[in-house]
């Protein structure tokens, strides 16, 4: 029976040990913890946040970063390819240009050698009027001191002078 | 669930209490009949009885006559000479008799301060610091130097993570927290009553931890107190009814939805209700001491076989004392379980009853 007869000193006890025990725990202990567990709570709360966030920065970064180097590399693929066609056509220009110096000079030279030959032509004629002036002169010479032969050699004479 | 489990758990012990209580004493019967001239018997109820309840000092061991124990004080309030006497409980060892009061070693008041010109313990009022009394003191001291310097760690570890002891109890805050409070009081109101429950907890816990070690300062059969445990259940019925809402009150004078027939000329309903309203801690009370009180009588009993069957042959004595310490280790685990589960309970129904109380209804 004795088992559940509460002492009366006991509980007296008991609830004065409980009651501090409440109190102190509750002031210096509990309340402390529990403060600085919610803090803490919301910390993790708060730096997992910022860190999805960042996360999430980044990968917005890193598309700008690959935007940035396709965009670049399309640039440089262009001006590579200006750059090229640019060549292409100096170096036809220049071509172009050379062939028509070329093409000029080699019809002046011929102009010129026409020219010449022209010249020649006309320098050979009077030659040969002059050689047949001469000729005439010593045909006119020899005719005058023997008829007959001079008559001849008149007609040896202009055999050999070709006209060409 | 786990309401089950501990109400399974207390049948399967009362049970295992009711064949050992029958074992004994039919064991003791035949031990008096081969053994008449064995100068002591020894009786398992007696030594049982001795260690689950409080007493005036603690003893540790007996060897032979001799026995080893701290005394510790006797506080007397002495209702008819409106004094207050305090002296040492070892001047009333051997049923000494100091200032005219005794503690009887036999009889009714065995175990109980008395008068002796009275012979009653009916004028005196004993404030003595028992057994029980200075287990609560010294847990409820370890308790304030466990969880101060916690929350010291806490303060100084500011956002870290936990470290030490403080990693070792922060889960059971945690879950005392957000499995018990948070779920049955509910996330708005919870923070309240944070510190009530968890001081219940971590004192039952201690205390049914403490009660497994069997020597000073362990080994008192606090939590298996009755008076404790009425204590416990007061501070809940008081946060309960002190925090009633006008709902949980209304809804017990007049339970809306009812027949009218149950609350008139008869007032049916109403009278349950007030009835819930006491039994609930009543319940509290009588399940964590019940369960207490049988693991504590369950191990007993397993130790008592080995001298019970010694006194009939010694080499019985230690053919028994293999299994009895075997089975002994086994209860000790599972008071282990225990331990953790009854504090766990008697948290949990409290919150879910000062949830109950502050639930408003629509």
């Amino acid at each position: 029976m004795e088992l559940v007869q509460p002492g009366i000193g006991l509980m007296f006890y008991m609830l004065l040990t409980f009651s501090l025990l409440l109190f102190i725990l509750g002031k210096f202990a509990w309340k402390p913890i529990m403060a600085s567990l919610k803090e803490r709570e919301q910390t993790i709360s708060t730096s997992l946040a910022i860190a999805k966030q960042t996360q999430e920065e980044m990968k917005r970064l890193q598309a700008d970063n690959q935007n940035l180097l396709k965009e670049a590399k399309n640039e440089r693929d262009m001006i590579i390819r200006d750059a090229n066609k640019m060549k292409e056509s100096i170096v036809n220009e220049a071509r172009n240009k050379a062939q028509s110096e070329a093409d000029k000079i080699v019809e002046a030279a011929r102009e010129n050698i026409q020219n010449e030959k022209m010249a020649a032509i006309i320098d050979l004629k009077n030659q040969v009027a002059d050689f047949s002036i001469e000729v005439a002169e010593k045909i006119l010479k020899r005719e005058l001191a023997d008829k007959e032969s001079q008559k001849n050699l008149m007609k040896e004479d202009l055999k050999s002078i070709n006209f060409n | 669930m786990n309401n089950n489990i501990t109400a399974s758990l207390s049948k399967y012990l009362l049970i295992f209490i009711g064949i050992i209580a029958l074992t004994f004493s039919t064991l003791t019967i035949s031990a008096n009949e081969n053994m008449p001239e064995q100068k002591k018997e020894f009786d398992a109820g007696e030594m049982i009885f001795e260690h689950v309840l409080d007493a005036h000092d603690w003893h540790i061991i007996s060897i032979g006559e001799h026995h080893i124990a701290i005394p510790l004080p006797i506080i007397i309030f002495d209702k008819d000479e409106r004094v207050i006497h305090v002296f040492s409980s070892s001047r009333l060892a051997h049923e000494a008799n100091y200032l005219g009061y005794k503690l009887p070693a036999e009889g009714e008041f065995k175990g109980k301060l008395i008068k002796e010109s009275a012979g009653n313990s009916d004028s005196i009022i004993d404030f003595s610091i028992t057994k029980t009394v200075f287990s609560i003191m010294f847990s409820a001291f370890l308790l304030i130097l466990i969880f101060v310097s916690i929350a010291q760690s806490y303060k100084k570890r500011k956002d870290q993570a936990p470290k030490g002891l403080q990693s070792m109890l922060e889960p059971l805050i945690l879950f005392i927290r957000d499995d018990v409070a948070k779920s049955a009081i509910g996330s708005k109101e919870y923070m309240r009553f944070m510190p009530f429950l968890l001081t219940v907890f971590f004192f039952i816990f201690l205390n049914n931890l403490m009660g497994i070690i069997p020597i000073f300062p362990g080994g008192s059969n606090v939590t298996g107190n009755i008076g404790i445990t009425m204590v416990l259940a007061v501070f809940t019925f008081v946060i309960t009814s002190f925090n009633g809402s006008k709902s949980y009150w209304t809804h017990m004078i007049n339970m809306p939805g009812v027949p009218w027939w149950l609350k008139f000329p008869i007032p049916l309903m109403p009278i349950v209700e007030i009835m819930g309203v006491f039994t609930k801690p009543f319940v509290l009370m009588v399940r964590l001491f019940a369960n207490m009180l049988a693991g504590h009588i369950v191990v007993l009993g397993f130790m008592s076989m080995i001298f019970i069957f010694g006194a009939i042959n010694e080499y019985m004595g230690l053919g028994v004392s293999v299994v009895s310490v075997a089975f002994s280790v086994f209860l000790s685990l599972l008071e282990l379980l225990v331990a953790f589960i009854q504090a766990y309970v008697f948290t949990l129904l409290s919150s879910i009853y000062i949830g109950m109380a502050l639930e408003k209804h629509h």
